[in-house]
């Protein structure tokens, strides 16, 4: 009896001292959790915890030591990287899948396709109408999430230039919202995530070279690489806790691993 | 003996009771407090994010910008420097990131050991330079001007047109088109809601048979139940389609949809208190009046209703206070774009929308925050006011009865 409750005591013990802790974006989190248990079935005694909260919650937790690896669905920070240098913490950087961003607007919509120039002019406010970019003569209704959003970041910052978002623009608290409301608004254009698309909305091909090459987005051309607005969603970890983390995010790399990156909607890395 | 113990167990009852009622008064004095506390902060910080530096070439004329002026700048709205009072040169943009683009990572160093070096060099070799950095890399011997911003004013802060706190490098944190935004769409509510409330009010007080009003009461009660979010969708998937066919407009997600809506939502509780205070009218009072010869709808008129002002007004605030704290239904069906709203029948941002969909993603002690709390500062002063207002109107009518 005794040494039952030792026993017991000690695998509760060692269980909690091996676990490892996954925090950061939420964007990554569906991934990291499918990730998560399907590498803690077929290796019995490894355990881990994943939690969301945002990319910047993962990257504080990282430079406290409250996480063993930080997910992320936008590249380190500056001020981060300066925060995890005065800690004294070296960090190694992973890109485990990418997220690529389509643009949609109304199905009854004539217009099929814009380059990024005109989505800049778009999303700042200049472009107000769509007979300027050749569609009907209707007013525009643009469509963004709400700041906090790590896609509204990375659609500032890749598509728009970094400059900021017109006062105009309507932001919804969700993309299945957005969806919603771009398919009963006639002049709608908005953002989403690829794994979003459904038909109620029309997908736009999208054009980075000023209009030579325009490209529909779809799981092929993100996984090939010619369609722009992609970007990568990434694990950080802290080099000192290199050798317990290694097995698991070897697993997230190989091809069994990328696998789950599909099932779950995102695009896997391309070998 | 046995009365000493009666008395004792009523004390006891009496401290507890007194206990519970000094604890709920004094948690919301202590939210209060905290809500003032961390709000009124904002106003000792400066727009730009704390341990970054806006600098520029020695040279230049331009020793100070405004912080919207900061930003039309990064947003290449304001492209040369006489625009802000300086030679008619076009400005430079630098942030931390484009180092890459002039100094090689072998330059900079493994380390960053070299960054400020750089930086230095960068901006002291460029006229017309305007560069964001952290002034952790600030050389000692920094050749640059390094610019000076005012901390948040208040005048900046009630009378700017533009809510954009994550800008960078300088938040723009006008709160006018929200605070706006929150008066429209509440009014909007309340007007569509009073009359209605109060009309089925008197209908289930006075003239529904039991019959009715059993089955219509619970009813209506129900309504206070269902989740805000709900209430959202509907409005989403119904109530902003129907608008947006019905006056031909662009875009449905108006604030006309959030009035309707929070109309929806304030009426179970205007009917459920105004029903209340109607029905306790004194059966005297009613039948006396019926005696003189008043017909029902006289009684209803010149008795029962300035019986029961004060019921009715009670309903209203809780009504009206319902609808300018609400937050998840009116996300999602006002748009929540924060211009400043012309008519009922474009998108509006409100306040509470705005701290619910921000809050979150905040560092905590930032600006943003403080900017938030500062928000649900004016949201507190607003709903007090009210309530102020409406005892006021409804204790003079008191003393104008008596």
């Amino acid at each position: 009896m005794i040494r039952k409750t030792i026993l017991i005591a000690m695998m509760v013990y060692t269980s909690v001292n091996f676990a490892q802790k996954i925090k950061g974006s939420d964007t990554v989190l569906p991934l990291a959790q499918k990730e998560a248990e399907t590498y803690m079935k077929s290796n019995k005694t490894a355990k881990l915890t994943v939690t969301g909260g945002g990319s910047g919650v993962g990257f504080a937790a990282l430079v406290d030591n409250t996480t063993d690896i930080a997910m992320a669905s936008r590249k380190i920070k500056m001020d981060e990287k300066i925060k995890l240098q005065d800690a004294g913490r070296a960090f190694k950087e992973v890109t485990i899948a990418f997220d690529a961003l389509s643009v949609i607007v109304n199905n009854d919509n004539k217009v099929s396709q814009l380059t990024r120039e005109q989505l800049e002019g778009i999303f700042t406010g200049k472009i107000k109408n769509w007979k300027e970019v050749g569609g009907d003569d209707m007013p525009m209704v643009v469509y963004s999430r709400e700041s906090s959003s790590g896609t509204f970041e990375f659609f500032k910052e890749h598509v728009m230039n970094k400059k900021n978002y017109a006062s105009s623009v309507l932001s919804m608290p969700a993309t299945g919202a957005i969806v919603q409301s771009v398919s009963q608004t006639k002049g709608a254009i908005g953002y989403i995530g690829l794994a979003y698309m459904d038909k109620q909305v029309k997908a736009l091909k999208v054009s980075y070279d000023a209009g030579k090459t325009y490209i529909a987005p779809s799981m092929e051309t993100a996984k090939n690489k010619t369609y722009p607005v992609v970007r990568p969603l990434y694990y950080y970890y802290a080099t000192s806790v290199e050798k317990t983390v290694k097995p698991f995010i070897d697993y997230v790399l190989s091809a069994e691993g990328q696998k789950i990156v599909e099932q779950v909607g995102y695009v896997p890395l391309s070998k | 003996m046995k009365t000493f113990y009666k008395k004792f167990s009523e004390r006891f009852i009496e401290g507890l009771l007194m206990l519970s009622s000094s604890i709920t008064s004094l948690t919301v004095v202590l939210i209060v407090v905290f809500l003032f506390k961390e709000g009124i902060g904002l106003f000792n910080q400066k727009p730009v994010e704390p341990g970054y530096v806006i600098t520029i070439n020695k040279s230049n004329k331009v020793k100070e910008l405004s912080s919207a002026q900061i930003k039309n700048i990064y947003d290449q709205k304001i492209t040369h420097w006489s625009e802000v009072g300086g030679t008619h040169d076009s400005i430079v943009l630098f942030q931390l990131e484009d180092i890459g683009n002039y100094y090689s990572d072998e330059q900079i160093g493994d380390n960053m050991q070299n960054l400020s070096y750089c930086l230095n060099r960068l901006v002291d070799s460029l006229p017309n330079i305007i560069a964001f950095f952290p002034d952790k890399y600030l050389a000692k011997d920094f050749k640059g001007t390094i610019l000076e911003v005012d901390k948040v004013s208040l005048t900046d802060f009630f009378a700017g047109k533009e809510w954009i706190p994550t800008a960078k490098p300088s938040a723009q944190l006008g709160v006018l088109p929200l605070i706006l935004g929150t008066l429209w769409v509440s009014l909007g509510a309340i007007l569509l809601a009073l009359p209605l409330g109060l009309a089925a009010a008197v209908y289930m007080s006075e003239i529904a048979n039991d019959k009715v009003r059993r089955i219509m009461k619970p009813l209506i009660e129900l309504l206070a139940g269902i989740p805000s979010v709900v209430y959202g969708f509907f409005g989403l998937v119904i109530i902003v389609p129907l608008i947006q066919k019905t006056f031909n407009l662009p875009v449905g997600e108006t604030g006309l949809a959030g009035s309707i809506v929070l109309g929806i939502m304030a009426l179970p509780t205007i009917i459920t208190i105004s029903e209340d205070a109607m029905r306790n009218t004194p059966r005297a009072m009613k039948e006396a009046s019926l005696a003189l010869g008043a017909s029902k709808w006289q009684t209803i008129y010149k008795v029962i209703i300035p019986y029961s002002i004060s019921g009715i007004s009670a309903g209203a605030i809780l009504g009206i206070g319902r609808a300018i704290g609400e937050t998840m239904a009116v996300l999602m069906v006002t748009g929540n774009a924060a211009v400043i709203p012309h008519t009922i029948l474009a998108p509006v941002r409100t306040i509470p929308a705005t701290i619910a969909a921000e809050l979150g993603e905040t560092s905590n002690g930032g600006l943003h925050y403080k900017a938030l709390f500062a928000l649900g500062c004016i949201l507190f002063l607003i709903t007090l006011f009210i309530n102020l207002t409406v005892e006021f109107i409804s204790n003079r009518k008191k003393h104008n009865k008596h």
